[in-house]
């Protein structure tokens, strides 16, 4: 059976030697709380309730998967029981507003918290990781009154919510969707329409699921400026506020899906169920957009989360499994055989999970950092964040997830053919990954949205606002013999990262699909680049501690070697993203579509 | 009522014990270190007891470096209500442990003290005995239930035989055993509150003890690797192996 145990000394290396989030939760208005010793404290108890409680449902709750009975959904056997216990155990409160019961600590850490639930068991991690995405719109576009009525119940986990944007007819394109709010004479809303693929629309772990519906007021304009957003409750809250008589909001079956078989995928039937406008008229999708950026860097971190499992499973079966010997002779003379460990190629699998893993961890907590200067943070150091978040948000989405994916195969694959067999979980991590580059808008979606909407549309200056940083650190470490090995060819890409987006920003403006057509390999890029970024900076930060001989020499080291297995044997990806993204729209345009299967 | 518990922090059960190269001790260096299981089970234990009303207040007690406030912080994130840190260099031997804590007693007059029957390190279970005899307090060791009744508390313990329960007159010290609860997990706002809860430092010579060693710790070594089995054709060879190489079968 696959098992988990929380990477808490590489966390602890992130947040503390790393990206100094002792010095970041200072410089926080409000994050006081955030104290190194309760930093820690918090963590390990997260890290205790992820390993014990919800690792151990994460392969049950694959067989087992979401029942579906006449509109009601039974999870599977244990999940509601560890929600009861997440719920007694305050996390669904971690990073929101004292005033709404929360404990008002900062989102990054939220983020750690995050990382460890859902690399335990992701199905489980979605029910709480879909409140959040309804708790952030209440706290950004709802009233007081509705924050009362809904916004405490989310926080304090004792209902769930969802968020329900997708129709049969449109997913990526909301600018189709029909759902239609009808005004009420008591100023609430009829809602009629059919939302599909809705993550946690139904279950039975919470007493009341809160949907945040889109939907189309009856003058509304055509297209995405007519959408507005609408609070529709499973029960509607009685004159206590508990769940109180039933909606006409009802789930009309579950999806039979690749993985991610413990979370309900719903068909949601709204007939003329009882919502309520939240935000202004119109202006749904706009609002949604305040925490679109957050809800992909979620999804950013399960490709985070598939790695690191695959990692720590292929790993300990690579150093049990006895098979041939090492090709320069016995490694292991005592036994029938070498573990498989000792072999080149098997341990470039696990070295480029561990690059993956090691890598995303530190992009995914700097994201999460700039999430906290959002908030938090005033003036330049807010606006500079926000730059930052929106160039790097599709980049940690879709290239983690990407790797991630290719991580989890080479988890399957260093078991040889156990890998394919269920029992011992890899096939599992495979199929359960593969969800993360469609959902949230696809790795395409993601592509154009970086290239066209975040880079090129900017004039590219979304893009100078972290490749400045880049450029700052290179310049900074130049000095640094140690770590040229390492800032001689970041510098050299970070420089390459703008000539190629001035490139295709030329050949942009005679034609379009210039854009469309370097999109993913531009994305790849950028994610190898940033990730290239971090590695380096996690060399010196290794360095800087073995030259004060501090802490764990052996650890410190092998963040070094990790480093350069990444600059030697996964950046030069980079050369062929290159030459693909380059050689031009017209050898994909070109081909009359009758002639990709010639009849 | 008065809980006073002991605890120790120790090397995390999860993480592999290494040797230090020189055989001196177990290397501690980088390692995860957490509350000791037994430990853990006493807190859970008195903070039961405080919330069926029994106890009025629990009061948690560590003796080590200042590392060890982490552990003191753990137990009153579970429920315990504030802590002291005997502060010393290194972790002092049982007898000193358990002089310490009597002291401890003296000072605080609780009614119940409850110690995990043994640490996971040194695996000595010894502390809480020693206890026992250095205050004239009866003791229940190993427990498996616990139940106060009156002035007594009735200790049920788990023996070679079976289950035996005894009555003792409080105040008394009790040391748990593994079955006797499943402790909880602590909550979010918990961890949070124990921060503000109450911490006091002490040192031995405020308490008025003396540190002095009675044992010596000669060498640590690993348990010897396990070597690699062999594939036996025949239940003869079997017998014949087990009767000449591993000498455990013998005449025939």
């Amino acid at each position: 059976m696959p098992e988990y145990k929380a990477p808490l000394k590489d966390i602890h290396f992130v947040l503390n030697d790393l990206l100094a989030f002792d010095l970041h939760y200072r410089a926080l208005p409000g994050c006081e709380d955030a104290t190194p010793d309760m930093v820690s404290a918090i963590i390990e108890e997260g890290a205790r309730f992820a390993e014990r409680v919800l690792a151990p449902l994460n392969q049950t709750g694959d067989k087992e998967g979401c029942q579906f009975d006449n509109g009601n959904v039974r999870t599977p056997t244990g999940f509601r029981e560890a929600y009861q216990q997440y719920v007694e155990g305050g996390w669904p409160s971690l990073s929101h507003d004292a005033e709404w019961g929360g404990q008002g600590l900062p989102d990054s850490l939220g983020m750690v918290i995050n990382e460890l639930t859902s690399t335990a068991n992701w199905s489980w991690s979605m029910y709480p990781g879909l409140s959040h995405g309804a708790m952030n719109t209440l706290e950004e576009h709802g009233t007081d009154e509705q924050k009362q009525t809904y916004l405490t119940k989310l926080v304090s986990g004792e209902w769930t919510g969802t968020m329900c944007l997708t129709e049969p007819h449109c997913g990526t394109d909301l600018g189709l969707l029909r759902t239609r709010a009808e005004p009420n004479a008591d100023g609430s809303y009829a809602i009629s329409g059919t939302k599909i693929f809705i993550s946690a629309g139904e279950h039975d772990m919470a007493d009341n699921i809160v949907h945040i519906v889109l939907a189309r007021l009856p003058d509304a304009p055509e297209g995405t400026k007519g959408i507005s957003l609408f609070i529709v409750p499973k029960h509607l809250p009685d004159a206590n506020g508990a769940a109180g008589e039933r909606n006409a909001v009802s789930c009309g079956s579950i999806e039979h899906k690749m993985g991610i078989h413990g979370n309900a995928t719903c068909v949601m039937n709204f007939d003329g169920a009882t919502g309520y406008l939240i935000g202004p008229p119109n202006k749904g999708l706009n609002c949604m957009f305040t925490f679109m950026n957050t809800a992909r860097l979620g999804t950013a971190l399960q490709g985070l989360a598939h790695s690191e499992w695959g990692l720590q499973n292929s790993l300990t079966y690579a150093r049990e499994r006895l098979q041939m010997r090492a090709l320069n002779g016995p490694a292991a003379p005592e036994k029938s055989a070498d573990p498989i460990i000792v072999h080149p190629e098997v341990r470039k699998m696990l070295l480029t999970q561990k690059a993956f893993a090691e890598g995303g961890r530190a992009l995914i907590y700097y994201c999460s950092m700039l999430v906290d200067m959002t908030k938090h943070a005033d003036g330049e150091t807010r606006a500079n964040a926000d730059t930052q978040l929106a160039l790097l948000t599709p980049i940690a989405k879709a290239f983690l997830t990407e790797v991630g994916f290719e991580s989890a195969n080479h988890a399957l694959q260093v078991y040889g053919g156990h890998g394919y067999i269920s029992e011992w979980g890899m096939e599992q991590n495979v199929r359960d990954c593969r969800i993360s580059m469609l959902y949230e808008g696809t790795t395409q979606i993601q592509a154009l949205d970086l290239l066209g909407r975040k880079v090129l549309m900017t004039q590219g200056e979304t893009l100078k606002s972290f490749t400045r940083v880049v450029h700052k650190f290179c310049q900074a470490a130049e000095e640094d013999p140690k770590l040229r090995a390492f800032t001689g060819p970041l510098a050299k890409l970070n420089r390459e990262w703008g000539d190629l987006t001035q490139q295709i920003g030329m050949k942009a403006m005679m034609n379009r699909e210039e854009v469309g057509a370097a999109s993913v390999d531009y994305l790849m890029y950028s994610g190898y680049v940033t990730l290239a970024y971090f590695w380096a900076r996690m060399a010196q930060a290794a360095q800087l501690k073995l030259a004060a001989g501090e802490g764990d020499a052996a650890f410190y080291r092998a963040k070094l070697t990790t480093a350069r297995f990444y600059f030697e044997r996964i950046l030069p990806r980079t050369r062929g993203l290159v030459e693909t993204m380059l050689s031009g729209a017209s050898n994909l345009m070109e081909l009359p579509e009758d002639q990709f299967v010639p009849e | 009522m008065k809980v006073l518990v002991a605890v120790k922090r120790v090397i995390d059960y999860n993480v592999k014990v290494r040797v230090k190269s020189d055989h001196t001790d177990v290397d501690l260096a980088n390692v995860k270190m957490a509350l000791n299981p037994f430990c853990e089970i006493a807190v859970e234990e008195a903070v039961r007891l405080k919330e069926a009303g029994t106890a009025s207040e629990v009061v948690v007690v560590s003796i080590g470096p200042k590392a060890c406030q982490e552990q003191i912080r753990t137990a009153l994130a579970l429920g315990a209500d504030r802590g002291i840190q005997i502060e010393t260099d290194t972790m002092p031997e049982s007898l000193n442990v358990a002089k310490l804590l009597a002291k401890v007693v003296e000072a605080e007059q609780p009614q119940l003290v409850i110690l995990g029957k043994q640490s996971i390190d040194a695996d000595n279970n010894q502390t809480g005995q020693m206890l026992g005899a250095l205050l004239d307090l009866p003791q229940g060791t190993f427990a498996s239930d616990v139940k106060v009744a009156g002035d007594k508390v009735n200790v049920t313990r788990e023996v070679d035989g079976g289950l035996q329960t005894l009555a003792l007159n409080l105040p008394a010290i009790v040391t748990t055993d593994l079955r006797l609860n499943e402790p909880r997990y602590a909550s979010l706002p918990n961890i949070m509150k124990a921060k503000k809860k109450p911490l006091e430092v002490k040192t031995p010579t405020d308490l008025g003890v003396e540190l002095k060693s009675h044992t010596r710790l000669l060498n640590v070594t690993p348990p010897a690797e396990r070597q690699a089995g062999i594939r036996v054709s025949s239940v003869d060879e079997l017998v014949d192996k087990l009767k000449n190489e591993a000498k455990v079968l013998r005449g025939g």
